[in-house]
């Protein structure tokens, strides 16, 4: 036995010889990684990939990518004899007629909702706490990204089973893209390989689904986790945390142990969510057939705001502008909107940079307070998306409270423009009151609630200090000054470069920073420690002098 | 599938939609016949009393002789199956004039019923109550009910049968409670901004189909699990953001607390 085990050790001793491996090992398990609840956000969606690769490759073993016509002959009664495509009885069969396939097909679609949910609220952590900051500006854009790639992949999965719901929603992509201008139709028809809805569009959906976007989304991960890997991982403020250095706990055996731990939670909670609870009834829906539609007709969620902004566009076209249709109807609500949301979410790293000049690293994360302005902005987009998620369902929303549609739709193309600025302002109010209470905080301690009052008649709150700890969290916010504008000539007369920029930037920075509470200077506090201290020994004169009882709250 | 069993299958499509018009349109001639006669059901005791029964409890707003007013329709020839429908819904005698008249628990008993039924059921032809036979779908093809039922009710009823919300605050409700008999009877009459599915465009054949179909919405148990109202993937997302990331959340500010 012994000797086996020797054997087995000379053999990784000699291959570590030459692959270093287990000091390449001994240097990444001892990473630190710091602890906190929202650190484990990005988890929740790596653990659902993972469940979504392997229920995925379960269903690739009955599911049939096909077009051609069929009659149904499973043992789901109420559609014995219908025809439908081969899809459609792939699933039914996988639903009804495969061991555990209903149950994995759930598991695969709840895992599916739960990795886009995951990968959006990992994304407000991310974004709240400026964690995206240098040098983490690209793995922002890979996240970005995957949210953008997760969205494709879950409305290809969504379309395969080819029932009435996945009909009608590739039959909208279809109007969707015959939207662009210009080269619309041949899109489509180089997409469906001819006339919509032609045989071609399932097949090519499936090789998007289950080869193309996860290997994309595979590569993206690594690239995402090797990144964090080699940033180290960004931590909240607090006693000792330094923006040089982490506190936590070593990857292995703490950290491995809890994310393990958390995997088979992730897990656990999907599997009993599938098990007792359904999702995506195909059967109920039927196959998909071009002139039948069910009320509640909805994507997922992820893709509702997209639905809700072509639900609440109005009815908006030109014929014959520049020799083509222009369905701006369609274009607007579901190309340039979604277009542009992207775009911002992609650049915005790199927006806030060139807007606050604030090029340093950042290991340290923000308390969303502390960047007033930023965390407005995050505020207003959710508030946005959010009009749009619930319009999505406007039919759905008028039917449980007893709204009117008409009503919905005026109310979402209002809202959708007074809403988001009013909740900026309000954020931003809200995050410097914060800001300010920090400050007093810092500089008067807390407020006791205990009222004293002096024998000359004079009343006094009572104050107390807060602690290091809490000290240390306030203290770490970082006062950054805005963007000066150059003048319009330098010292030899000539013309500043770019000026009309340079003059943009600096509105936009001073707008940025505009209000911010300073944080006091370590001296101001001490100062205000001082005062602090006079007041309460003055305090205690006139108590004495008087003879009254000395309260413990000042002599502490 | 090659282009020439495309075509075929078209070629067959238009034989069997003309077969379809030609059955359909003699069907209609033999069904209407039966459906309209049916005045006769009735003993003129029923209609006296239901002239009365109608003049405390309708007339205020269908007129004392059921011509209408500013509050409500005309039922001259609106059938007895109409009157059945709304009256066993409880849809009528409208409480107070709203966007739509829901169900509730119904006013009057089936005597009552039948009396308003045959009442106004005398002042001009209209759809009769259906029998027990045209509610026996004992050999109606469930399969088949399921696609006319998507073809012709889910855009308004939902793929389960479970509602849905119209234009300007009006609903399709949930047809969960309808019984065999309403649910003919909404078919025949087109309650409000239901359209008439009449003998032409709805054979007897097809509504039983549906009858079978809705019914089995109605009974049979959800094979996934927790159907979540059925209401499609809102209320799947809603319990993902609630429920599931709930839980989940949950468990990772446990976790979080627990080493710290
Ligand atoms: C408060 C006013 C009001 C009262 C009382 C009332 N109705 Fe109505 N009724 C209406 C209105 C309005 C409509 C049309 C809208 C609707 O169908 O909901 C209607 C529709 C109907 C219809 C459907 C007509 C059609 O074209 O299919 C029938 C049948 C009917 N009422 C019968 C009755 C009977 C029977 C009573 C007495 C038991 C009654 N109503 C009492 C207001 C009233
Ligand atoms: C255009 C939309 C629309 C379509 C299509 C439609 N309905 Fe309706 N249905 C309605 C509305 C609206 C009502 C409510 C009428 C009222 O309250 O007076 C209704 C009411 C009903 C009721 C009464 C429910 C109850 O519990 O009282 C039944 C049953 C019904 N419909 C069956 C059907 C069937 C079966 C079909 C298909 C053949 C169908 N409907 C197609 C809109 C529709
Ligand atoms: C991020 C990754 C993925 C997402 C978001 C996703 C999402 C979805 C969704 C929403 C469905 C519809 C399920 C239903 O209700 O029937 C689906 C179906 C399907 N997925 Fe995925 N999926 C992912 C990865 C994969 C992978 C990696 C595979 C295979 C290797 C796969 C294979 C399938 C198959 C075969 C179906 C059709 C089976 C059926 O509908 O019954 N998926 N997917």
């Amino acid at each position: 036995m012994s000797t086996v085990v020797d054997g087995v050790g000379k053999a990784i001793g000699r291959a570590d010889d030459r692959a270093p491996i287990s000091s390449l090992l001994k240097d990444n398990l001892r990473k630190v990684f710091p602890d906190h609840w929202s650190f484990m956000l990005g988890e929740i969606a790596l653990y659902s990939f993972i469940i979504l690769l392997l229920t995925g490759v379960y269903l690739t073993i009955w599911y049939q990518p096909s077009m051609q016509e069929v009659v149904y002959h499973g043992s789901y009664q109420p559609l014995v004899g219908i025809p439908m495509s081969e899809a459609y009885n792939s699933a039914l069969h996988i639903s009804f007629d495969v061991r555990g396939g209903l149950l994995i097909r759930q598991i695969h679609h709840w895992a599916a909702l739960f990795f886009m949910a995951a990968m959006v609220v990992h994304m407000f952590r991310i974004f709240f706490t400026g964690a995206f900051r240098k040098p983490r500006e690209f793995n922002w854009v890979i996240g970005g990204s995957m949210i953008l790639i997760g969205l494709l992949e879950g409305f290809a999965g969504y379309s395969l089973p080819d029932d009435l719901l996945s009909g009608v929603g590739v039959r909208i992509v279809a109007g969707i893209i015959e939207s662009i201008p210009v080269v619309g139709t041949y899109l489509l028809f180089f997409l469906f390989g001819g006339q919509y809805p032609g045989h071609d569009f399932i097949p090519r959906l499936y090789t998007f689904h289950v080869l193309l976007v996860p290997g994309i989304l595979l590569a993206s991960v690594g690239l995402h986790l090797v990144l964090i890997f080699y940033h180290k991982h960004t931590q909240y403020p607090g006693p000792g945390r330094t923006n040089d250095n982490v506190v936590g706990f070593p990857l292995f055996p703490v950290y491995t142990a809890k994310a393990g731990g958390f995997f088979f939670i992730v897990f656990g909670v999907t599997v009993l969510m599938a098990a007792f609870v359904t999702i995506n009834p195909i059967w109920a829906y039927g196959p998909y057939v071009p002139d039948q539609v069910t009320a509640g007709s909805q994507p997922d969620w992820y893709i509702g705001f997209v639905d809700g902004a072509l639900r609440a566009f109005p009815n908006w076209e030109s014929e014959n502008f520049l020799g083509h249709t222009w369905s701006w109807n369609i274009l607007i609500p579901c190309v340039l909107m979604p277009g542009i949301l992207v775009a911002l979410l992609l650049s915005y790293p790199f927006l806030e940079a060139w807007i606050t000049g604030d090029t340093r690293e950042h290991h340290l994360l923000d308390r969303p307070r502390n960047a007033a302005t930023r965390t407005a902005l995050g505020a207003m987009a959710i508030t946005f998306y959010g009009i749009l998620v619930i319009n999505g369902a406007n039919d759905i929303v008028a039917q449980a409270f007893n709204l009117s549609i008409n009503q919905l739709t005026w109310f979402t193309r209002i809202g959708v423009f007074v809403f988001p600025p009013l909740v900026f302002i309000a954020t931003r109010r809200f995050c410097l009151g914060l800001q300010r209470r920090d400050r007093d905080l810092l500089m008067h301690g807390r407020e006791s609630g205990q009222i004293l009052r002096l024998p000359h008649g004079e009343f006094i709150e009572i104050h107390t200090p807060i602690s290091d700890d809490e000290k240390a969290v306030i203290l770490a916010k970082r006062d950054i000054a805005p963007i000066e504008a150059p003048p319009a000539t330098d010292e030899n007369g000539i013309a500043t470069p770019g000026l009309r920029a340079k003059k943009w930037r600096a509105k936009l920075s001073n707008a940025y920073f505009g209000e911010n509470v300073k944080r006091p200077t370590l001296a101001e506090i001490e100062a205000a420690e001082h005062h602090h201290h006079d007041e309460v020994a003055h305090e205690i004169d006139v108590l004495h002098e008087a003879g009254a009882p000395i309260p413990s709250e000042l002599t502490d | 599938m090659t282009s020439t069993s495309v075509r075929r299958n078209k070629a067959t499509g238009l034989v069997v939609l003309l077969a379809g018009l030609v059955i359909t349109g003699v069907g209609y001639a033999a069904v209407t016949s039966t459906a309209e006669a049916s005045v006769a059901m009735y003993s003129q005791t029923q209609i006296d009393q239901g002239k009365q029964l109608f003049q405390q409890g309708c007339a205020t707003c269908h007129g004392l002789a059921a011509q209408g007013s500013s509050e409500g329709p005309s039922l001259i020839g609106v059938g007895a199956a109409a009157v059945n429908f709304q009256v066993a819904t409880g849809r009528m005698p409208m409480a107070q004039p709203a966007n739509q008249a829901p169900r509730k628990v119904p006013v009057y008993n089936d005597d009552q019923i039948a009396a308003l039924a045959a009442y106004v059921a005398s002042l001009g032809p209209g759809p009769a109550v259906p029998s027990d036979e045209d509610l026996n779908t004992t050999d109606a093809n469930l399969a088949e009910g399921g696609v006319l039922f998507r073809t012709n009710c889910a855009q308004c009823h939902n793929f389960a049968g479970h509602g849905g919300a119209l234009s300007n605050g009006k609903y399709a409700p949930s047809l969960m409670n309808a019984t065999p008999r309403q649910m003919y009877e909404a078919m025949l009459t087109g309650p409000q901004n239901m359209p008439v599915f009449n003998d032409k465009t709805l054979p007897p054949a097809e509504k039983r189909a549906i009858l079978k179909y809705i019914n089995e919405l109605q009974t049979a148990p959800s094979p996934g699990g927790l159907a979540l109202g059925s209401l499609g993937p809102v209320t799947e997302g809603i319990f993902i953001w609630t429920a599931g990331l709930g839980a989940l959340l949950a468990v990772a500010v446990w976790i979080g607390a627990k080493v710290r």
